[in-house]
Formats: structure tokens, C-alpha cells, sequence
């Protein structure tokens, strides 16, 4: 039989068959040879790096840096990418879903159980936690926020980080205040005497929709009060009578004390308040140490402020001042060139790359060898170190941590809100949000 | 016919009705090809994943489970149990974002398609500079939405926006700085800019309505005696009906569904007075970790939208051949 095949359908042929081919090659995606064993040389692998610097910008210049110290010295290459904490978070769990990730990543400590829940990342024992020095290298207040107590974590810690007091020399003096706060009511009664809202100068500068700032000073000044978010069963708190106070109290810098910008009701992005302060619009600022790196890319000088302890509520028990911050590093169980990373991670954890990065961020040292370097001994970063080894608590190591920081920090948010546009808020609004915030995490934790 | 003659006939007949059944299959089959590839994508990008939807709002699908869907725990309708609890804070949440949701629609496609109806009205009758109204109108729909909305939401900031610029220092309308982007005051945003964004849509879609009228019946009208408004009433209004049907249901689907303008404006913690549908289920599924119960929420919404416009269809009579 004679088979005339037209050219149209011989176009449609072709054009499905290339269409077929289009969606399995990208279906396909990314097989380069496995890195298993021997040699790592010539391997590249890909890092998400978090947002530690002032900028993306200045983050990728001194990683850049650092990654060439890396590659010369293994021949392994790292592409990498900074990713803003706003997206952070989801980038991860995307990641984790999909299973195409980087091979090495950062991730904010307080994240660590929620992630090592997911069971996608390799686990820190055995041979693999000998490859990146073992655990006696870290510092024990930093390695005790990896994980649910108990079980291998699966990060380790890479840069240090605990809240202080910043406070601005000029205006104190100015003011006639001597010494920096020590107590809660003395912080607000100082707060209010350098309060000029007429010249746009307020006592203290602070993210009111920081989810992450909201959840961190939930705890801290809960903890100070001497409450807790969960009780000994586990069970959430976030509406017992200490936290209810600890939140007011926050809550009413921007409503009842009136010493903040009411803008910083919206500030959210980590930049914001930390402007504020080194322009001098602000007073006082509670931020974490790498906040030392934004101000002086603001133009402040480091003899123009001062850090001191965070104020702690009057007669409090248990003076808890931070939580134990940081960041940590993991690397992803499906990663294809694990002793690449595995080396990489190792290289950062190093005395000599510790000593550089933490002092380019303006962090602390997570490593014992690091600590003693003259790099870590001005007074400022003194102060916080001392922080971190006394009076620092690490946020609860459960695993819907991530969840009970949205809840909480959307919480206080939602309260800074109401006290910004009416005026102020009730204990009796706090509680009713913190109660529901409160119902939401035990629908959360219940089981997955 | 000899048989002689049959047999000679036969294979010229056999070849007639091989060739005719090989055009007739070429010619029947090619449609089908030239379509596979859309249907093909259609299943990968829009079925298949909504049937996945569905199928994971029966699991418990939290962080636990992400890395192996297969592992998750079936807990069978839980998830539409907790979402429908009027009474505990997650359904509370889910009804009133529904409710936010209905008004902030109803008054944006109003709005919409009042002003869309306006500006058609304007630009179709005959004047210098038609053309340039034409082009202007269009322009909020042309730009890309996140480049559009992240300019409103720079308009809309406290102590620098354009908005309090020009109520608060200039015009010295408002003392308070009001906030465009906290409390109340939020959902009259989000509004503000979802109808300028939507607005040149339904202008476009009744100036096409409107050139289909023919000059002759408002001529007669107006011989008749008829004003403007009569002539709205009567015959524009009504003769506009078909691309009004059409319109104000897609209006409402896309309205409904927004999600790039809240999640821009307001990021992944709006405050409850713009707590959209769309947005909310993202919150609780990707920031609470919790993709069973995100499902349920979702496929809740699905429902309640098919029948809204199965409801309408019938009612209005949209797209049937019962119009004469």
C-alpha cells in the first residue's frame, strides 16, 4: 500500500515529538555524577546563604571572599545565593517538599527542631559529625539550640547571636542620664525623657511587624516574668498571666508609653528601626549584635553608642536577656556531593574562617577556639558575649517551632497594631489574641 | 455488470475507497494532534494538580510528611471538620475571611463596573482626544500587577506615601497621619487599588459591548423624544446585558481569588481587616506548615465558587441560547 505522508502531518508528528521531549528533559533536570567518595576536587556544590550583612549586597562580597578561600583550598566551587529573611522560612520548606535543594544552607537556630522534624537533613553523628570537627569544638550555649534535646541534630551552629541594648551616648548625656537602664521601669521612664515625637525623636526604636522580633520578645520578657510559652507537659501558654504581661508591657511602648514612631508599627524588614537609631531619631534600640554592621554602613560611629544588658523586668527571678540566637548550618540528606559539603561546612566552622566572618558580621563566635581572639574583645561585643554565656535561654525546642513563632509574633503584631491606631489595648485584649494564638497552636500541635 | 467487469472494476473501486478512508482518517485525525499538546500541558498544569489539591486535603499533610506525601496519615474529612468549626479560632478565621472576602468583592466589582460603564459611555461618543482617554484608561490593567501594587503600597506608607503627602502636608484634609496599611483603614486600600487595577478591564470589555449597538435605535429614540438617561435605561442597559452577564462573573472569580495584590500589600501577616480568602489559605499552608487542612480550606472555596456560578449561569440566563 502506498503511504502518502502529507507534510502537515508530518509537522504534527514532529512538533509532538519535540513537545515530548521538552517536558521529559526538564522532568529530568540537574544529574551531574554523584559525589560519592574519593576525591572532592572539581565538584561544585550550592549554598543559600541567610542575610546576615546590612545588604545582599554586602552579604555577597564577603562570601565571595570567603568561597575563594574555600575553593583554592580544595578546589571544590560553591555557587551560592543570598536569600532575604523574609523568604527564608519558605524557600526551606519548598525546598523540603520538592527535594531539589541546595547541598549546604543557613538557617535561623530557632528553626532547627521544626526542620529536623522534616527528617531532610543529614543527621550530625558519627563519622559525619567527626568530618566537620565534632562536637566538642562548638560552644556549649551554641550547640544546646541545634535540636530537640535528646536526638542527633541535623544543623550545626555557625554564627552567634544574642540581643543588647543599644543606646546613643549624645542624647543620654543630653538628657542627663548617666547610665543606661537596668530595670523595665527605668527603660520606659528613660525612654520617655528622650521622647520628642514634635522633632520626630522618639526614646526607642523597635519592629512592631517583625513577626520574628514580636515572637523573640514574647519569650525573653515571659521568661523574665517567669512564665513560659509551654508547660512542662508541653501543652501552649502563651495566655498565662506572665506572658499576658510580658506582651503588654511590650506592646504598650506603642500604646499607653507612646515611646516609639508609630510607623514602626509597620517596619518589618530588619533595616528599618536600626536607620532609625544610627540617624539618631531614636534613643535606645534592642537589636541583636550583628545589628553593629548595619549602623556603622548607616554612618554611625562606634564611639557614638553604647550596648549594655537588657533591661529586665523589677524583681524578676530569672533574668533571662536573650534567647539563644544564631545561625545555623545543614546539609541536605538528598545532596548529591555530601563530602563536598561536608568540607565546606567544615570550613566555615574553622578558627580562621570563624575569627573573619564573625567579625565581618558583627557576630559571635560559635566555635571555643575563635572565642579568645582579640577580634571579640571590644567592649561592645564583650557585653554581648557576656549575654550569651549568662543570661540567655534557648527559644523552645519543639517541633512546630517555626509555626509558634508565626502564631505569637502575628499575635503581637496584630496588638501593635490596635495600640498604634485606637490609642492603646486592654489586658483583656491581650489576653483574647493571645488566646486564640494560643488555640491555634494546639490545633497545630496536634500530632501533624 | 459482467463479472468480468466487476473484477475489473473492483480494485479501482478498492483504491477510491482506500484513498478516500486514508483523507478521511488524516482528516479526522489531525484536529486531535494539533490539540494533544494543549490537552497534554492542560492535565499536567491544571488537572492533575488540582486532583493532588483534593487528595491532600484528606491527609494530614504537615511538616512531618512534606518530604513523602505517601507516608502522610488519611484522616479522612478532619481537616473540613476543623475548617467548618465556626467556634474554635481556625474555622472563626476561615469564616471571617469568607465574609471580608464577599464584601471587599461585591464593592470592588460595583465599583468596577460603574466606573468601567462611565468611561465607556465617555470614550464612545465622539470628541477630540478620545483616543488619548482610551489609551490613559488602560494603562492600570497593561502594567505588571507586583510592579503596580508594590508602587501603591510605597503610595500608601505612613510617613512618606504619596496618599498622606497629599492629604496630611498639602491639602491639610486629615490631622492624624492615618495608617493605609494597619487596622480598618487596610481593607479601604486593598479595595482602592484592586478597582484600579480592574476597572480598565470591564471599560474595555463594555466599550466593545457598546460599539455593537447599532446607531440607528438611539437615532429612533431620540426622535422619540427620549433623554439620556431614558436612553441608558432602556436601551443601552439593556442591550449591554450579554457582555454585562459575562463580565461581572469573571469579575467575580478573579476578584474573589485575589491574591498577588493582598500578598504585596501586606505580606504573609495582613491584618484581619483585609484577611483575604486566597491569601489567608496560603498563610495556613505554608507558613503554619499545614497543607492537609490549606486543601480542605481550598477545595471549600472551589465548591462554593462552582456553585455561585453555576447559580448565576442559571439565573442570568449567561451564554444560553435562550436569548432570542
Amino acid at each position: 500500500m502506498r503511504v502518502r505522508v502529507s507534510r502537515a502531518r508530518a509537522f504534527v508528528w514532529a512538533a509532538l515529538l519535540a513537545a515530548v521531549l521538552a517536558v521529559v528533559a526538564a522532568c529530568g533536570g540537574g544529574g551531574d555524577s554523584g559525589g560519592g567518595g574519593g576525591s572532592i576536587r572539581g565538584q561544585t556544590i550550592t549554598y543559600w546563604a541567610s542575610n546576615q550583612g546590612a545588604s545582599i549586597q554586602q552579604d555577597n562580597e564577603i562570601l565571595r571572599k570567603a568561597i575563594a578561600r574555600f575553593t583554592k583550598q580544595t578546589g571544590v566551587k560553591v555557587n551560592f545565593k543570598v536569600i532575604p529573611w523574609s523568604d527564608l522560612f519558605t524557600n526551606i520548606t519548598t525546598a523540603v517538599t520538592s527535594g531539589k535543594g541546595p547541598d549546604v544552607l543557613n538557617i535561623g537556630n530557632t528553626w532547627s527542631a521544626t526542620l529536623q522534624s522534616t527528617g531532610a537533613f543529614e543527621p550530625f553523628e558519627g563519622s559525619t559529625l567527626n568530618a566537620v570537627g565534632g562536637k566538642s569544638k562548638f560552644l556549649s550555649s551554641s550547640w544546646s539550640a541545634s535540636g530537640k534535646p535528646g536526638q542527633t541534630p541535623t544543623s550545626i551552629p555557625l554564627y552567634g547571636l544574642s540581643y543588647g541594648l543599644f543606646y546613643n551616648k549624645q542624647l543620654f548625656q543630653q538628657a542627663g542620664i548617666s547610665s543606661p537602664p537596668k530595670t523595665w521601669s527605668e527603660f520606659v521612664a528613660d525612654a520617655k525623657k528622650l521622647n520628642n515625637p514634635s522633632k520626630g525623636q522618639y526614646g526607642v526604636a523597635l519592629e512592631g511587624a517583625s513577626i520574628t522580633e514580636n515572637a523573640h520578645w514574647a519569650f525573653i520578657l515571659g521568661r523574665q516574668n517567669g512564665g513560659d510559652l509551654f508547660d512542662k507537659s508541653g501543652k501552649p501558654t502563651f495566655d498565662s498571666p506572665p506572658i499576658v504581661k510580658a506582651v503588654k508591657d511590650y506592646v504598650d511602648l506603642w500604646g499607653t508609653d507612646k515611646v516609639v514612631n508609630p510607623s514602626s508599627a509597620q517596619w518589618s524588614d530588619g533595616t528599618q528601626a536600626l536607620a532609625s537609631f544610627a540617624k539618631g531619631k531614636a534613643a535606645m534600640t534592642m537589636w541583636q549584635n550583628n545589628a553593629e554592621n548595619n549602623l556603622r554602613t548607616n554612618g554611625m560611629k562606634r564611639s557614638e553608642y553604647g550596648v549594655a544588658d537588657v533591661p529586665v523586668v523589677d524583681g524578676s527571678n530569672t533574668p533571662i536577656m536573650t534567647h539563644v540566637a544564631g545561625i545555623n548550618i545543614s546539609i541536605f540528606k538528598n545532596s548529591e556531593h555530601k563530602n563536598a559539603a561536608l568540607a565546606f561546612v567544615k570550613f566555615l566552622t574553622s578558627q580562621g574562617e570563624q575569627v573573619k566572618l564573625n567579625e565581618e558580621y558583627g557576630s559571635l563566635p560559635v566555635v571555643k577556639s575563635a572565642q579568645q581572639d582579640p577580634a571579640f574583645k571590644t567592649p561592645t561585643l564583650k557585653t554581648f558575649n557576656q549575654i550569651l554565656a549568662k543570661h540567655a535561654q534557648p527559644m523552645p525546642l519543639i517541633d512546630q517551632e517555626g509555626q509558634m513563632e508565626t502564631f505569637i509574633g502575628d499575635a503581637v503584631k496584630q496588638l501593635i497594631a490596635k495600640a498604634t491606631t485606637r490609642g492603646s489595648v486592654s489586658e483583656a485584649d491581650v489576653k483574647a489574641q493571645l488566646s486564640e494564638a494560643n488555640q491555634k497552636m494546639q490545633a497545630a500541635g496536634g500530632g501533624g | 455488470m459482467s463479472v468480468a467487469e466487476k473484477n475489473a472494476v473492483a480494485p479501482a473501486l478498492e483504491g477510491v475507497r482506500r484513498r478516500r478512508s486514508s483523507r478521511w482518517m488524516g482528516r479526522r485525525r489531525l484536529p486531535y494532534l494539533l490539540i494533544l499538546p494543549a490537552v497534554l500541558f492542560e492535565l499536567l498544569i491544571h488537572v492533575i494538580p488540582l486532583l493532588a489539591g483534593i487528595g491532600i486535603s484528606f491527609l494530614g499533610l504537615s511538616q512531618f510528611f512534606i518530604r513523602n506525601w505517601t507516608a502522610a496519615p488519611v484522616v479522612g474529612l478532619d481537616n473540613y471538620k476543623v475548617a467548618l468549626d465556626f467556634g474554635s479560632p481556625i474555622g472563626h478565621g476561615l469564616l471571617h475571611s469568607f465574609a471580608i472576602t464577599a464584601g471587599f468583592t461585591a464593592l470592588v466589582i460595583g465599583v468596577s463596573w460603574a466606573g468601567g460603564l462611565a468611561a465607556a459611555l465617555l470614550v464612545n461618543s465622539e470628541f477630540r482626544g478620545r483616543n488619548w482617554f482610551r489609551t490613559l484608561f488602560l494603562i492600570p490593567y497593561a502594567l505588571p500587577v507586583y510592579v503596580a501594587v508594590i508602587a501603591w503600597s510605597f503610595m500608601f506608607d505612613r510617613d512618606n506615601g504619596a496618599i498622606n503627602r497629599l492629604l496630611v502636608d498639602d491639602l491639610h484634609v486629615v490631622s492624624h497621619r492615618p495608617f493605609w496599611l494597619l487596622g480598618t483603614n487596610a481593607f479601604w486600600s486593598i479595595v482602592m487599588t484592586t478597582v484600579w487595577r480592574l476597572w480598565p478591564f470591564a471599560f474595555l470589555m463594555t466599550l466593545a459591548g457598546l460599539q455593537n449597538i447599532p446607531k440607528e435605535v438611539y437615532e429612533a429614540a431620540d426622535l422619540d423624544g427620549a433623554g439620556r438617561m431614558r436612553q441608558l435605561r432602556y436601551i443601552t442597559l439593556p442591550m449591554l446585558a450579554p457582555v454585562t452577564g459575562v463580565l461581572i462573573i469573571v469579575m467575580f472569580l478573579w476578584t474573589f481569588n485575589e491574591f498577588n495584590t493582598p500578598y504585596v500589600l501586606f505580606g504573609k501577616a495582613p491584618p484581619s481587616s483585609a484577611d483575604l480568602l486566597s491569601l489567608h489559605i496560603y498563610v495556613n499552608s505554608f507558613i503554619d506548615l499545614n497543607f492537609g487542612l490549606g486543601s480542605a480550606m481550598s477545595v471549600l472555596l472551589l465548591i462554593f465558587l462552582m456553585l455561585s456560578t453555576l447559580i448565576y449561569l442559571r439565573v442570568f440566563k449567561v451564554g444560553g441560547g435562550s436569548r432570542a
